[in-house]
């Protein structure tokens, strides 16, 4: 037992147990299904899980802070839209493939102002951010519809499309685009100011403005940040499709909350890692695509994942009394 | 000055904000559109009305008590693929205490969890939203149902019917919106939802039983759910299985809209009537202007914000909040 304890691996497992599971559906599924443990299916894991995980990356940060946001589905779609639309304008016609860039710059700043106005209305006005990004997610999905009427944008431009289909290496472009939005955000969230902030200001507001830390800004900028990956997942996906629909991330909201949960971040705010969420975001994507190769029907995802993270709170309620170490949620 | 005044415990006008809300819309959409106002327009608001509104009844208990419920959406497809599917293999008269005794067991389910377990309902029934979706899918394997004979059967009352020259929708949604009120505001249990959603702790110390009573919450949400899903199958007389998908976030944005606060111990029934009432005449007002539907979404967005806006101000005492 006192082995246990001491072996750094294990107590690190035992810290971060969604990745002891992340090891166990890998592992099971690598002997189940033949198709499983191969090159071109792990590259397919990375660039299926980076859509939710971009923004999981993002719910991160602003449940840390002891917020939430709903928002992200629609924020996700009316980027898709912008970066899809924009390239076909005429005012780009005679840019080459340079017509791309404008629109997806266009498409990141939208997202990044979508998320600065819900920061800003919780700043201000002090209403519940669960109830200011609720509207936001009808309003944004109304915008959407407004922008495409209803229809949906096709990329005209094949070099927009064919984006996806590069790789570095080993690793396809998208997947290289999610790991190193993971690095940035681990990294400012584990070495920056604005990082510990977020921490406190989630763990203890009152503590936190009494040490004099600005409150307000700082769920801004997370806003901010969630708006911009929301974005940037847009338009990674709309590469995949070459297209943009205005229906486009419908509950994604719910699939990111529960990646961010099973990676063990409070919603109650304060606490959590960047790491955690990972975990959470391949667990998803792993059990996903394992049970999609053993031809379990794409129903019964639905079931273990809600079965998951019901167990995963039950076993953190039950075995997790101190406020350290071992489960945390 | 409207910030002195709200300081001086606020004019009775903001904190019936969403009463002066529903006026404005009233009179504005009535001088737009000349048809707005008649009576037929009124009852077929009434009517559309219903099913979110039977909802957001069960709803607004649960949030009373100080938790939430997402899983009203999927329980939603759940119950009336169930209804429909079972109506041409049993007959409605089985059909429907069997839908409603299984949609009972879901709730039972939700209020376990969080009642005696005492896990947090949001991610409890955020999983549940996800395993009923996966149960419906499961049951009718992807495939959307509907009833045969849709003239010969006495299930179409609910939904399709009148009782004198009410539409059936409407009758059940005020009968139930009646008794909730009365049991919410006169009768024990409804005095112990309102002490558990504001004050955990000291219910128990009360001697109030703490988890039998957030178990009841999600019972009675779950009834809701079925009473709804019986006036939706009955009026459409079929089911897609993702019908209620997206349900849950309109029927809290309406209880929301009603000032039911989301931290628990305050809220009223009658006032999430008029909640739902109000996005649903937005909704009725802007099509009769002419706009496509998608614009009551936009203005959803406002009036949401605006209207807990003005409450929260009106409680504080400041237009704006005091933090850094």
């Amino acid at each position: 037992m006192a082995y246990f304890y001491q072996n750094p691996v294990l107590r690190w497992l035992l810290r971060n147990p969604i990745w002891g599971f992340v090891l166990i559906v890998f592992i099971f599924f690598s002997l189940s299904s033949e198709h499983f443990f191969a090159a071109r299916n792990l590259q397919n894991i990375l660039v299926q899980t980076s859509t939710i995980g971009l923004i999981a990356l993002g719910m991160t940060l602003v449940m840390i802070n002891g917020n939430i946001d709903l928002s992200v589905g629609a924020t996700l779609a009316l980027a898709a839209a912008f970066a899809v639309d924009v390239q076909s304008w005429a005012m780009f016609a005679t840019w080459g493939n340079w017509q791309i860039l404008p629109a997806v710059c266009l498409a990141l700043l939208v997202g990044i102002f979508m998320g600065a106005i819900n920061g800003f209305i919780v700043w201000k006005t002090g209403v519940d951010a669960f109830i200011v990004t609720l509207g936001a997610m009808l309003g944004i999905r109304g915008l959407v519809f407004v922008y495409t009427g209803e229809q949906s944008f096709y990329a005209m431009n094949f070099a927009y499309s064919d984006f996806s289909a590069l790789s570095f290496g080993p690793l396809p472009v998208l997947a290289v685009i999610f790991l190193l939005c993971v690095l940035i955000v681990h990294w400012l969230l584990s070495r920056t100011v604005h990082g510990r902030n977020t921490y406190a200001v989630g763990g203890n507001r009152e503590a936190a403005v009494n040490a004099g830390i600005r409150v307000g800004p700082h769920m801004m900028i997370n806003f901010m940040i969630i708006g911009f990956l929301a974005a940037l997942s847009g338009v990674l996906l709309s590469t995949q499709m070459g297209a943009a629909t205005p229906n486009l991330g419908r509950d994604y909201e719910l699939w990111v909350i529960t990646a961010v949960v099973l990676g063990g971040t409070k919603l109650t705010g304060g606490k959590g890692d960047i790491i955690g969420t990972l975990g959470g975001v391949l667990a998803i994507g792993i059990l996903r695509n394992g049970m999609n190769l053993m031809q379990v029907p794409a129903f019964y995802v639905y079931v273990i994942l809600g079965s998951i993270l019901i167990a995963v709170l039950f076993l953190d309620k039950r075995f997790n009394t101190s406020t350290d170490g071992g489960l945390r949620l | 000055m409207l910030l002195t005044r709200l300081k001086a415990g606020g004019p009775a006008i903001a904190k019936q904000g969403i009463l002066v809300a529903f006026v404005v819309f009233m009179i504005a959409f009535s001088l737009m559109s000349d048809r707005f106002l008649s009576a037929d327009n009124i009852m077929s608001v009434f009517r559309q009305s219903a099913i979110i509104g039977v909802m957001a009844l069960g709803v607004t208990i649960v949030v009373i008590g100080g938790n939430l419920d997402l899983s009203v959406g999927s329980m939603l497809s759940f119950a009336t693929v169930l209804v429909v599917d079972l109506h041409d293999k049993i007959g409605p008269e089985l059909a429907i205490p069997v839908m409603v005794l299984a949609t009972l067991c879901l709730g039972a389910i939700n209020g376990f969890l969080i009642g005696i377990l005492r896990l947090n309902s949001l991610i409890v029934t955020l999983g549940m939203l996800s395993v009923i979706q996966g149960l419906v899918l499961i049951y009718s394997g992807g495939q959307n149902v509907d009833i045969a004979d849709q003239r010969g059967t006495w299930f179409a009352m609910f939904g399709r019917g009148a009782v004198f020259g009410i539409a059936t929708p409407i009758i059940i949604f005020g009968t139930l919106a009646v008794v909730f009120h009365v049991i919410m505001t006169t009768m024990p249990f409804g005095r112990h939802v309102h002490a558990v959603g504001g004050n955990p702790t000291a219910s128990v110390f009360s001697g109030i039983p703490r988890s039998r009573v957030v178990f009841m919450t999600y019972l009675i949400s779950a009834l809701c759910v079925a009473v709804a899903a019986i006036i939706l199958g009955s009026r459409v007389m079929g089911s897609q299985n993702n019908v209620g998908q997206g349900y849950e976030l309109q029927v809290l944005a309406a209880v929301i809209l009603g000032g039911t606060s989301l931290l628990g111990g305050s809220g009223s029934i009658l006032r999430t009537v008029l909640g739902v009432l109000m996005l649903a005449f937005i909704q009725n007002g802007l099509i009769l202007m002419g706009q496509p539907y998608y614009t009551q979404w936009l203005v959803t967005w406002a009036v949401i914000i605006i209207a807990v806006w003005l409450d929260v101000a009106a409680k504080r005492g400041r237009l704006f909040s005091p933090i850094a």
